[in-house]
Formats: structure tokens, C-alpha cells, sequence
């Protein structure tokens, strides 16, 4: 059962105290979007077997949603960061980096 | 027709629960959620001015006075505060705090009848917790808010006043005290 | 004969005797005893059957890998079926009985599968059940019911409570024995906060009983120094009788503590489920010894040779007057000893290997015991109790040299380190020549939430399997789990054991080697799931090359012990048939529970009253004293109705519709989602979040809204009230109030973060209550404080006051088509306005109705109903809701999913009403076919009932539904299918069946 720490609370959450939220970072596309950008929004999923970013809600906690960038393989958490981003913060991208050499960058 | 303004009642009429612990029902007790961003302008005077304390820091309940009676602030997320205080002060104090934040972005809504309030005292009232929170209660500072999964629901709880107080929605009060009781049976102690 | 020795017992209290009863005779123990230890003593060696063969089985183990002995215990209430004698301590009183045979222990006629074992092979349940089909009801199950399951289901409601707890540390050391006690004082006087498990009630592991000497004296001494300085750390928690028995992810591990076991009845919990947090996981669980292969190995009688000295030296317990051991390796010889220093005799020691000689086998020698070498046992001789053994070469085929009598055999074929806490969360396993057996690869450990090592092996559960590597492999991995740690290690006096010279041990994976067929079918590798060295090689000449697959067809290690005896034995056996090494092989999946876990322990406290969190509205008590019939809506309990006396629930539904339409009728909506949104950008995150436009309705005034996912369909409904310049209430449905909630906020915190919008749920702060029908507004009257009538307060407004002295928001909406309040006050004033507006209804003759006649008055004005007529691919224009849905508006979510071009065919299965041409109920679910059939086979379908019920109003059966193309089928006649075959013929009408133009709702 994981174990992510809530970047708002600061409080080390085991996984029944939130709720997941699936892929992060994703773009959304409205009205006047291409089919093909429509459909990249809605269905499109990663499903990495390493490094992924995810979305977390603190739903029993603080109620604050974050993202976390963590392993799939191995479960190691790289780190967690407020939802308030449209990319990974530069200093866990580069955490990741040296972590993952082969890591082809989150997009 | 005659005036209906009784006196409001608590979830379960103050029950409690004498095990190695004491469980006890409180309240009710007058709540009102604040949602307002730290640093918004005449925030921390009208929580002062409501119930008589300063903005807590994370995670902290800032409480003075008894555990039935008193008045706190606490930290609920990093845009929302607890306030608490007597029952019959509410309607006032939101008033106030109306007045006082004007003009700047905040929520202030009445959640006193939303809640149910649990006292949980005695030597060994931490480990009632430990039972049902995945939580670490040896480790929880005096004066810690702490929000997380009391069995299958929400609550949040802090030590103080030679126990902890728990707060929980007011629909699954019944369940709650269940669960401390439960809990707290005497013979059960975890040490 | 297995009996009670005269001297010795290191476990037992002589002074302190029990009573228990095994298959209803009497029998008597000690305070300390297992159960198998006291049943031994009273020469109860056979205790069971086995499970496919029931063939007679005996104890074979001391600990929690014992395969045979398990037993029903208790009675009633208290009733346990599969209960492990050789870890369940005994207690005054205890009833045990053995299990799996018929009609006896002792003559069971199960027994015939044994002569028939030859029809039994490897993969008999794949080959035999297969065909005919048909055979499968009447033949096949119930052959298979009979005879499958260990152990009988208790039929009682289990007397006996349980809890959980949580625990969190920097240190879990799992296992009590030498080595955990080592490594736990380490990190101990570190100052790591520790949790140190023992699966049993004592300390310190196997070492007393090997006799082992720790700084110069037995170890028992160092044990107990080490308790006490443990004892005297406040930093280091010490739990006995606990079963650390699954690791799982970021260093959670499940424990069950066997809390009052052995003292039922005392009021305390059977058994806590710990659930612990660490941040590393010392595993310090030691070693399982294997069993041998040869024939007739699972005669009772046959033991492993550890559990051998275990009964004789803890619990004074002879499991025979004469024992031949059988070993490929030195440790056995420790048997030897323990049994001469006992008293008894060993007939033999029959060792395969050629050259014999280590230190232990020398002592033996010097006592004049005779050690066959280069030999095995061909078979044991011997029924429901070995009465000798045959022996012969081990490199031959089996012919016998020699017979040897004896009445108990002590086996060794070397130790497998306990390795499931390494292995749950994803540790490799490495194979260690020296010892031929798999141990953790400190390179390819369990991962943690930093990437660090989260499992630590140490001592005999990583591979040091003498007490002496024991020892100082614990002292290793204990500061390495400190420095893990970040903690600084201080100078401890650490235990140093005498090392023992040990000759290497040589693999014996068959016994002789050469065994023929027939051998071969005696050999049991697996005594519980009764599976032997032939049907492993048979999977193997059938073709199963995996040890997963092989594992499946023969069900090798999937019985209640988990294969510890069997699994290492097996592999071996395959990867021989497979001419492979036993590590090209590999191991099967380890998966959590390691040793079997109570149901009771894992439900915790969740039973009864507290099985799941009940919602209770604040008028709950009262629809209960009223009798009411309460049905569950999300964890929310509501009045369904209130039946009379007399009354069926049908008919009550039926009088409180008819009274709410003629009369007035009351209705507890507490349930109701209730979220305040207020701020600049209010307006606009409405307008994002519902199809219509929320922002222009004026303060006062309530509208109806759609919300959907970003798909386009339907998610939630409810009216929108607007409090203020600044502030929103959003109402949505019973059950979505958290989820709409927690929509709003993954938008406004994840897309919107820069609007300025905060939302608060308010559900639980108010009751809420629907007074509706033609004398409703009188009722409120006749309550005064509030002016409501239709002017002051007309159809969708709202307003704020006192009714009857208490602060209250009326708002005029209706969900039934009549004139109907809904008044929303504080939760804690809402038991007084509802037993205040019965009692000023009473004249007007209020009732209060249930959720079945607001469903059905719902029904017959056509209101949709989110999760009814919505099922997670209904878009609002296919309920004819396009009137809900902003035209102007550039983006909603849900806005660009209902413009895909397929959500515009004229295809598409849209809302109509139905009347049957008989007036009779169309069934719940039904379909109306179409010619044809799928791909599949299936009859085609060309729409559905979402909502049907029997209108009292209307005196009928009216349904709404969803139709291909519906709308454009006015008055057509349809089919719908019916569960006894048939169909119903229904006409396609409006779904507004009363009052069309809404005139009843707005007086
Ligand atoms: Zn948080």
C-alpha cells in the first residue's frame, strides 16, 4: 500500500487516505479541438512500466489534490508537487534523471 | 403556533462510553468553515476577533479554554480554517467575519449542525485511535490537527486537555461512537 | 508409543496440569504445551486424513509449517476448523476433533482413493471433469462439494471479537530468535524506534534447543539478558504470539496477534490485526527444515528431525522409544543427541552421504550409535504408525540391504530460509550451492518509497544457518539497518556464538536415487494437497515446463500451508524431470497470507452495528418509531415507506401518493447534496460546470441544471439557488454530493487554479423537508413566520427566515408536479420542524412518504432520474433535455464530447413514455427486441425501460424509457420482453403523463 507525502500537509498519507486521479499533466481540448486532439484527451492513457506521473487527492485528509511522479515498477516515489502546474517541476525532472539515465522525459 | 427554537441537539444527546478509555459525546458546538487564502487582508484579526486566536500554522489547532467549551482555530487545508466556538455565538461571529473580510475573497458557512464532536480521555485515549486511524498517534504533537480515516470515514482530531477531541460529519455519529466504543472495551488495551 | 518423558521440558509448567479433549476423549497436558505437544504425550500420533487420498497423517512439524495436524477446535460460537496443533497453545478445557475423514479417525472409507490413487494423477480435476458438459450438475459437483474443502465452514455467528491497530517504526524486526533479539538491540540502542514480532510465545528461536553456547554459556542465558535490556528500552516494543504474515508496498506489513487465543472467553479479542508502517523490515525469520522423499514418508511417525528435538527437549515429549533419522546433512545429528540425552534410543542414523564427518556425527559415533552411510531409506514400513524402515543404497534402485524396527523416524534433507516477508513485495532469490537452498540476492532486494532496500534479511533467514553465522549476520544487517536509517549505531556488547564444524550437506532430492515408478507414488511432497514425486514428473512428461503451471496441475504448495515443506522439494523434483538446475527453474510467486489469517481478524471491528458507516438523517429515529421501511441510497438509510398496520409496502406507497396529490404529504430530503460556491469567478465555474447558464440567474431565484462529464453524459441534477450577488447553492443528488464536491474541486484546483471560487459542502448542516401537495402552503401557515404565498414566494424562489422560530431557507421546487416547500434548517432543529409541521398538517391530513412514492410521482410528471434513466452513456439531448442546454455558451464541460458526430445519429436510443395496452406494469429492465441478431448471437434490442411503476394516480402502468429514434415513434405500439417469456405490448406516448403544462406546481 503506497505511502505519498501530501506537498499541501505535509502529511506522509498511506493510500487509503486518498483517492487516485490517474494520468497528470494532461491537456484539455474543448470545443473547436480535432477529433484526434478530443480523443488524445479523453482516452489517450500512458501506461508506463517506470516513470509516471500521476494525480493523488489528500481526499481524507486536506482535500487537495497533488501529483506524484513515481515508478510503476519498482513503486519508488520520486516526489509529490501541487497540482497547480502544467509540467514537473525542473529540479524532479532532473531527480528523476539521475535516477533513470534511460527516462525519456514525461511528454 | 408557538416558537419552535428549542435548543439544538447534538447527533446522539451527549452518549458516552466507559472503557479503559472514556468516550464521551460533546457538543454541539459552533463550527464555521472558513475558506480564505493565509495573507488575505484582515483575515488574521477577524479570526482573532471570532474566536479569540491567532491563524494556526499547518496542521496546528491554535485552542484556548476547556475541551467542551472552548474556542480554537484550526488548519484544515491550505485555503480553509476551522473555527470553533459556543453554539449560540455563531450567527454573530459570521456576521462579523462578514464584515471584517468585505471585499476580499472567503467563504464563511455555519457547519456547527454538520458535525458530531467526540471527547476521548484517559491515559491510554491515544490507542482507541491507533485502532482505527492510520494515523501515528505516538507521534501526534499536542495541539496537531490531524485529518484522516477513522475506519471507513473522515475525521479529524487533536490532543489536548488531557485527551483528544474528534470531530466527524454528523450522519455517521452513530458509527463513529460504535467504533470508539468499540475501541475502548476494557481488556482490549493494546499495552 | 510417543508419551511424556519424566525430566526435562524447557516450555513446560509441571505444576500446572490441563484438561482437553481430542475426539471426545480425555486427555491431560501442561501450561506451555502446543497441542500437539500434549497430544503426543498421550500417544495421539495420528490426527487426521489427507485430503485427496485420506491416507492416516501424523504430526510432522513443530511450528507453523506443519502440514497434517490441523483440527477443528471449539464448539457453536466458537467453532474453528483448520486450526494448527503445532501453534495453538493448549488450554483448560480445549476441545479438538480431528477433520477430513468419514466416519472415523480411526476407519474411513475415504481411504479407498488411496487404492485408487492410480486414477488419481497429477491434473485428475482438468482431465476428469471435463466432459460430458452435462455431467457437470448432477455428477461431477457434487462428487467435487463432498469432497472438496478442508475442514467444515462454521455454522455460528463467531462469539468472539476482533480489532486492528496501527503501528509505525523506523525498525520491524520480524522473528524472536537469536538473531531478531541481535538486531533489535542494535537498532534498539541506536535509538530507532523498534517493533521486534515473535510468532510464538518465546524467545529466542530454535538456539536452547541446539544447544547452542553464546559467550560461553547456553544461550538461554543470553536470551534473557538481552529480553531484559530490550525490556528496559522505551524505543523498542516487544509483541509475542504475533504473525508477521505479509509484506506489501513502502514498508507495510500485516501482523495477526493471537491476543486471547489460549485464554477464550476473557472478554479480550481473539486476535488483532496489526497493520504496521515501517521504514525497514529486518527479516529474522530463521529456517524450515525440508522433509526427504522416499516411500511411505507421510506414515505418522515420519518427522522432521528438528521437530524431533523440539518435542523432546521444549516439551518433554518422546515421539518414540526408537528412532532411526534419516539426514543428508550434519544437523540431524543434533536429534541424535538430544533424543540419547533423553534417555531414549535411536536405532540408527541412515546418512546418504558417503563420507560422514563433521563434529556432530563424531560425537554420535563416540556414543556407539550406528550411522549407516551411503544409505536411504527404500521405504517405511508401517500403517497408522511406522513400525520400521527398510534401507538400502541411496545411489541404487532400491533393493532393501537391511530392515531396521523402529517406531519413529526423524528426517532431514537440509533447511530453506524463511523468505516470504523478502519475497511478497518483489525480492529475488538467489540458489546458495554451499546449502543447496534459495536465499534472499542482497542485489535484487524489495524496493521502498526512496528506492532504498525495504527488506533486510538476517540470520538463518538469510542463509546463516548455524548459530554462530546466525549471530554475526545479525550484528551486520542490525548496523546496516541502523546506517539505513540515518541513525548513528553506539557501542553494544553483541552475542558471539561458539561455532560448530559442520561437514557440507549433500542434495537428496529422491530417496534412493534411482526409485522406480512405484516408489515413487509413495513419496509425498506435498502431505496436505496429497501430491507426490510421480505426479510431478508426470506434469513434466505432459509437457509443463513452468513451475507456475506445474504448480496449478498438480496443486503442489497451494494448500493451507503454502508448500513450506514442499515447494523447494518439488522444484527440485521438476527441474530434475526438465534435466534443468533447480535456480534455471525458479520458484513460484510467495503471496501474502503466509500462514492461514481469521476471517474475524481481518473484518477487524467492521460487524454488526458498525459493519459499514450507516448515514442517518436527523429524522432517522423517528421514521424508525414509525415503522418505517428503510432502504439504503448510497450509505444513507431512507424511509422506502411507511406501511400501516395491515398494509403491504405496496399499498402504503399507493395511500401516500394519493394523499400527497389530494392532500399534503411529507418528505425527508436531508440527503440532498447541498455545496455553497461563492466568489468573482463563481459564475462562471457554474457555467463551466452545468449545461445551462447558472450565472444570470437572479438572487432569489432557484433553476434546474444538467451537469455532465467531459464525455458529455449526464452525471448529476439538482437545482442551483442563488443566495447572493457572490454566492451559489448547488443541490445535486443524494447519493453525489462527495463526488459533484470533489468534481468542483479537481476542477477549480487542477484546470481553473487561478479563478477565484471557493465551494464548501453543506450537506450534513441542514435537514431538509418537502412538504408537497394542494394543502401544502397551509401547513406552513398554520407554522407562521414567513409570509409564503404565492406572490411573496412564487414557483422556483426562494427565502430566508424564521418558520415556526426557527431559521429557515423555504424554497419553492418540486420534484411530485404539485405545490411543494422545501425547507432546508440547521441539522440539529430538523426533529423539531418535522414533528411540528406533522403536527400542524394534522388537520390538513399530512402523511409522510418515502423515497418508492417520490419515485413514482416523479415518474408520472417525467422527471429523469440520474442513475434511472442515466447509466453513464446518456447524453441530456437523448432525454429531450436540450432545453437545459446553453446554446450561447462557448464551453461547458461535457460541450465537446456531446458534438461528437455519433451523439447525433438519429439512431440513437432516446426517452419516450409508454403505456401498456393492458395497463399493466412493463417489468423492471425490460427490452424491446428487434428483428435479428448480433455478432454474438443475441437477439437485437432497440431500446429499454429505465423507469416503470404502477400510477395510483392514473390508475395504470406507466414507464419511460429509452427507444431508437423514440420521439419520432409517437404512438406506435412496441414490444417488451417478459421474464416468463412473452411480451408486453405498450403504445410510445409523451413521458409526461400528469399535468403537462405544470399548472398543479405553480398555484
Ligand atoms: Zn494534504
Amino acid at each position: 500500500m503506497l505511502l505519498l507525502e501530501c506537498p499541501y500537509c505535509g502529511v506522509k498519507a498511506e493510500e487509503t487516505e486518498l483517492a487516485p486521479g490517474g494520468e497528470a499533466h494532461l491537456k484539455r481540448f474543448g470545443p473547436g479541438s480535432a477529433p484526434e486532439e478530443f480523443e488524445a484527451y479523453m482516452f489517450a492513457r500512458k501506461n508506463p512500466k517506470g516513470v509516471h506521473f500521476e494525480r493523488w487527492r489528500h481526499a481524507y485528509g486536506c482535500g487537495k489534490w497533488f501529483l506524484a511522479a513515481r515508478d510503476t515498477a519498482t513503486l519508488e516515489v520520486f516526489g509529490t508537487y501541487p497540482a497547480q502546474t502544467s509540467e514537473p517541476p525542473a529540479d524532479l525532472v532532473e531527480k528523476i534523471r539521475a535516477r533513470r539515465p534511460d527516462w525519456k522525459g514525461y511528454k | 403556533m408557538s416558537d419552535l427554537s428549542a435548543k439544538p441537539v447534538s447527533a446522539l444527546g451527549g452518549a458516552s462510553f466507559d472503557g479503559f478509555a472514556k468516550v464521551r459525546e460533546i457538543g454541539p458546538l459552533g463550527m464555521i468553515t472558513l475558506r480564505a487564502k493565509p495573507g488575505t487582508k484582515g483575515l488574521d484579526q477577524a479570526v482573532k476577533a471570532a474566536v479569540g486566536t491567532g491563524l494556526p500554522a499547518v496542521r496546528r489547532m491554535e485552542w484556548s479554554g476547556p475541551a467542551d467549551t472552548g474556542r480554537g482555530c484550526g488548519w484544515m487545508s491550505p485555503d480553509e480554517f476551522l473555527l470553533i466556538l459556543p453554539y449560540a455565538e455563531v450567527s454573530t461571529a459570521l456576521a462579523a467575519l462578514e464584515q471584517a473580510l468585505k471585499g476580499e475573497h472567503a467563504l464563511a458557512v455555519d457547519v456547527s449542525d454538520a458535525r458530531a464532536v467526540f471527547r476521548i480521555e484517559g491515559e491510554k485515549a491515544g490507542q482507541v485511535l491507533a485502532k482505527l486511524c492510520p494515523a501515528d498517534i505516538d507521534r501526534l504533537e499536542p495541539g496537531e490537527l490531524r485529518r484522516t480515516r477513522v475506519a471507513q470515514v473522515a475525521g479529524a482530531f487533536w490532543a489536548g486537555e488531557g485527551g483528544y477531541t474528534l470531530v466527524s460529519f454528523r450522519s455517521v455519529a452513530g458509527y463513529v461512537m460504535g467504533l470508539l466504543s468499540h475501541s475502548a472495551m476494557a481488556g482490549s488495551e493494546l499495552g | 508409543m510417543s508419551t511424556r518423558l519424566s525430566k526435562g521440558g524447557r516450555l513446560i509448567d509441571r505444576t500446572a496440569a490441563m484438561e482437553f479433549s481430542f475426539n471426545g476423549k480425555r486427555m491431560r497436558g501442561f501450561r506451555g504445551d502446543t497441542l500437539a505437544a500434549a497430544l503426543l504425550a498421550n500417544d495421539q500420533m495420528l490426527v487426521g486424513r489427507s485430503f485427496k487420498y485420506h491416507r492416516p497423517r501424523g504430526i510432522v512439524a513443530s511450528g507453523a509449517e506443519e502440514p497434517n495436524a490441523l483440527v477443528n477446535m471449539g464448539a457453536g460460537g466458537r467453532f474453528e476448523p483448520n486450526q494448527r496443533t503445532t501453534t495453538t497453545e493448549l488450554f483448560d478445557g480445549l476441545a479438538a476433533t480431528s477433520q477430513n475423514h468419514f466416519p472415523s479417525l480411526d476407519f474411513d472409507v475415504g481411504v479407498v482413493n488411496n487404492y485408487a490413487a492410480r486414477f488419481l494423477p497429477a491434473g485428475f480435476y482438468y482431465k476428469t471433469f471435463m466432459h460430458p458438459r452435462p455431467f457437470w450438475k448432477h455428477v461431477f459437483e457434487p462428487i467435487v462439494r463432498q469432497s472438496a474443502g478442508l475442514g467444515k465452514a462454521p455454522k455460528e455467528r463467531d462469539e468472539d471479537r476482533y480489532e486492528q491497530a496501527y503501528a509505525f517504526c523506523d525498525l520491524l524486526v520480524v522473528g524472536g530468535g537469536i538473531a531478531g533479539l541481535q538486531a533489535a538491540l542494535i537498532a534498539g540502542a541506536a535509538g530507532a524506534r523498534v517493533i521486534l514480532l515473535e510468532q510464538t510465545p518465546h524467545w529466542g528461536g530454535r538456539a536452547p534447543v541446539d544447544g547452542d553456547v553464546i559467550d560461553g554459556a547456553p544461550a538461554e542465558a543470553w536470551i534473557d539478558a538481552t529480553l531484559e535490556a530490550l525490556g528496559k528500552m522505551e524505543n523498542v516494543t516487544l509483541k509475542a504470539r504475533t504473525m508477521a504474515f505479509g509484506s506489501y508496498d513502502h514498508g507495510y506489513v500485516l501482523a495477526e496477534e493471537r491476543v486471547a487465543d489460549h485464554t477464550p472467553g476473557d472478554g479480550r479479542p481473539k486476535k488483532r490485526l496489526w497493520r504496521i508502517r515501517a521504514a525497514k523490515v529486518l527479516s529474522a525469520q530463521g529456517a524450515i527444515e525440508r522433509p526427504l522423499s522416499f516411500a511411505g514418508n507421510d506414515i505418522p511417525g515420519v518427522m522432521l528431525a528438528s521437530a524431533v528435538r523440539d518435542y523432546v527437549v521444549n516439551w518433554a515429549v518422546s515421539p518414540g522409544d526408537r528412532t532411526v533419522v534419516v539426514t543428508n546433512n550434519d544437523d540431524a545429528y543434533r536429534t541424535v543427541l538430544a533424543l540419547k540425552g533423553a534417555g531414549l534410543e535411536v536405532a540408527a542414523v541412515v546418512d546418504a552421504r558417503a563420507q560422514v564427518t563433521g563434529a556432530l556425527p563424531a560425537q554420535a559415533r563416540a556414543m556407539g550409535i550406528r550411522i549407516e552411510t551411503g544409505r536411504g531409506v527404500v521405504k517405511v514400513k508401517g500403517g497408522k504408525r511406522v513400525t520400521g524402515v527398510c534401507i538400502g543404497l541411496q545411489a541404487g534402485e532400491g533393493a532393501v540391504l537391511d530392515e531396521i524396527a523402529c517406531d519413529a523416524v526423524a528426517m532431514s534433507g537440509g533447511w530453506s530460509p524463511v523468505v516470504h516477508l523478502w519475497s511478497h513485495c518483489g525480492g529475488k532469490l538467489h540458489w546458495d550451492r554451499r546449502h543447496h537452498m534459495f536465499r534472499p540476492d542482497p542485489a535484487r532486494p524489495p524496493i521502498t518509497h526512496d528506492g532504498s532496500p525495504m527488506v533486510i534479511p538476517a540470520g538463518a533467514a538469510n542463509g546463516a544457518l548455524s548459530a554462530a553465522e546466525a549471530l554475526s549476520d545479525a550484528a551486520e544487517q542490525g548496523v546496516a539497518a541502523v546506517k539505513a536509517l540515518g541513525l548513528k549505531g553506539r557501542t553494544t556488547p553483541l552475542g558471539k556464538a561458539d561455532p560448530v564444524e559442520e561437514a557440507a550437506m549433500e542434495p537428496v532430492w529422491i530417496m534412493p536415487q534411482g526409485a522406480g515408478p512405484k516408489l515413487k507414488m509413495k513419496m509425498w511432497l506435498d502431505y496436505q494437497n496429497d501430491v507426490k514425486v510421480s505426479d510431478v514428473q508426470l506434469a513434466a512428461r505432459e509437457g509443463y515446463t513452468s513451475v507456475e503451471h506445474t504448480k496449478r496441475y498438480t496443486t503442489l504448495g497451494m494448500a493451507t500451508d503454502q508448500g513450506k515443506l514442499s515447494n523447494i522439494n518439488g522444484l527440485a523434483v521438476l527441474a530434475d524431470a526438465l534435466h534443468e538446475d533447480i535456480p534455471a527453474v525458479g520458484t513460484t510467486t510467495f503471496r501474502p497470507p503466509y500462514t492461514p489469517v481469521t476471517i474475524g481478524a481481518l473484518a477487524g471491528e467492521s460487524r454488526g452495528e458498525i459493519f459499514q458507516p450507516l448515514r442517518r438523517s436527523p429524522m432517522h429515529e423517528w421514521h424508525e418509531a414509525q415503522g418505517a421501511y428503510m432502504e439504503p441510497v448510497g450509505l444513507w438509510r431512507r424511509p422506502y415507506c411507511y406501511p400501516r398496520a395491515g398494509e403491504t409496502h405496496e399499498q402504503a406507497v399507493h395511500r401516500e401518493i394519493l394523499n400527497t396529490r389530494a392532500k399534503v404529504g411529507m418528505l425527508d430530503a436531508s440527503t440532498l447534496g447541498k455545496i455553497v460556491v461563492r466568489g468573482p469567478d463563481a459564475g462562471r465555474f457554474l457555467d463551466m460546470l452545468y449545461t445551462n447558464v447558472m450565472s444570470t440567474l437572479p438572487v432569489g431565484k432557484c433553476r434546474y441544471g444538467l451537469m455532465c462529464n467531459e464525455q458529455g453524459f449526464l452525471s448529476d441534477d439538482g437545482v442551483v439557488v442563488r443566495l447572493a450577488e457572490d454566492t451559489w447553492l448547488c443541490h445535486t443528488t443524494s447519493g453525489g454530493a462527495d463526488r459533484i464536491h470533489g468534481w468542483m474541486e479537481d476542477w477549480l484546483q487542477c484546470e481553473w487554479w487561478d479563478w477565484q471560487v471557493f465551494t464548501a459542502n453543506v450537506t450534513e448542516q441542514y435537514a431538509q423537508i418537502a412538504v408537497a401537495g394542494p394543502d401544502a402552503r397551509k401547513v406552513l401557515e398554520k407554522l407562521g413566520g414567513m409570509d409564503v404565498s404565492k406572490e411573496a414566494l412564487p414557483f422556483m424562489t426562494f427565502v430566508e427566515g424564521h418558520l415556526g422560530g426557527l431559521p429557515a431557507r423555504v424554497h419553492r421546487i418540486s420534484f411530485s408536479g404539485e405545490l411543494s416547500y422545501e425547507i432546508a434548517v440547521p441539522a440539529s432543529h430538523g426533529l423539531a420542524l418535522w414533528q411540528a409541521l406533522i403536527a400542524a398538517g394534522a388537520d390538513y391530513g399530512v402523511m409522510p412518504y418515502g423515497t418508492e412514492a417520490m419515485h413514482i410521482m416523479r415518474a408520472e410528471k417525467g422527471f429523469i432520474m440520474i442513475g434511472d434513466e442515466t447509466d453513464g452513456t446518456v447524453i441530456p439531448q437523448d432525454l429531450g433535455l436540450d432545453w437545459a442546454i446553453s446554446k450561447k455558451k462557448a464551453d461547458f464541460l461535457g460541450k465537446r464530447g456531446q458534438e461528437r458526430s455519433f451523439l447525433a445519429s438519429p439512431d440513437r436510443w432516446k426517452l419516450v413514455g409508454f403505456e401498456t395496452l393492458d395497463g399493466s406494469v412493463i417489468e423492471d429492465g425490460a427490452y424491446v427486441p428487434e428483428e435479428g441478431v448480433n455478432g454474438n448471437g443475441q437477439r437485437n434490442v432497440q431500446g429499454r425501460v429505465t423507469s416503470t411503476y404502477y400510477s395510483p394516480t392514473l390508475k395504470k402502468g406507466i414507464a419511460m424509457g429509452l427507444l431508437k429514434n423514440g420521439p419520432a415513434r409517437m404512438d406506435e405500439v412496441v414490444e417488451f420482453t417478459r421474464m416468463s417469456g412473452g411480451t408486453t405490448k405498450a403504445r410510445v406516448v409523451n413521458p409526461v403523463f400528469l399535468d403537462p403544462k405544470g399548472e398543479k406546481q405553480d398555484v
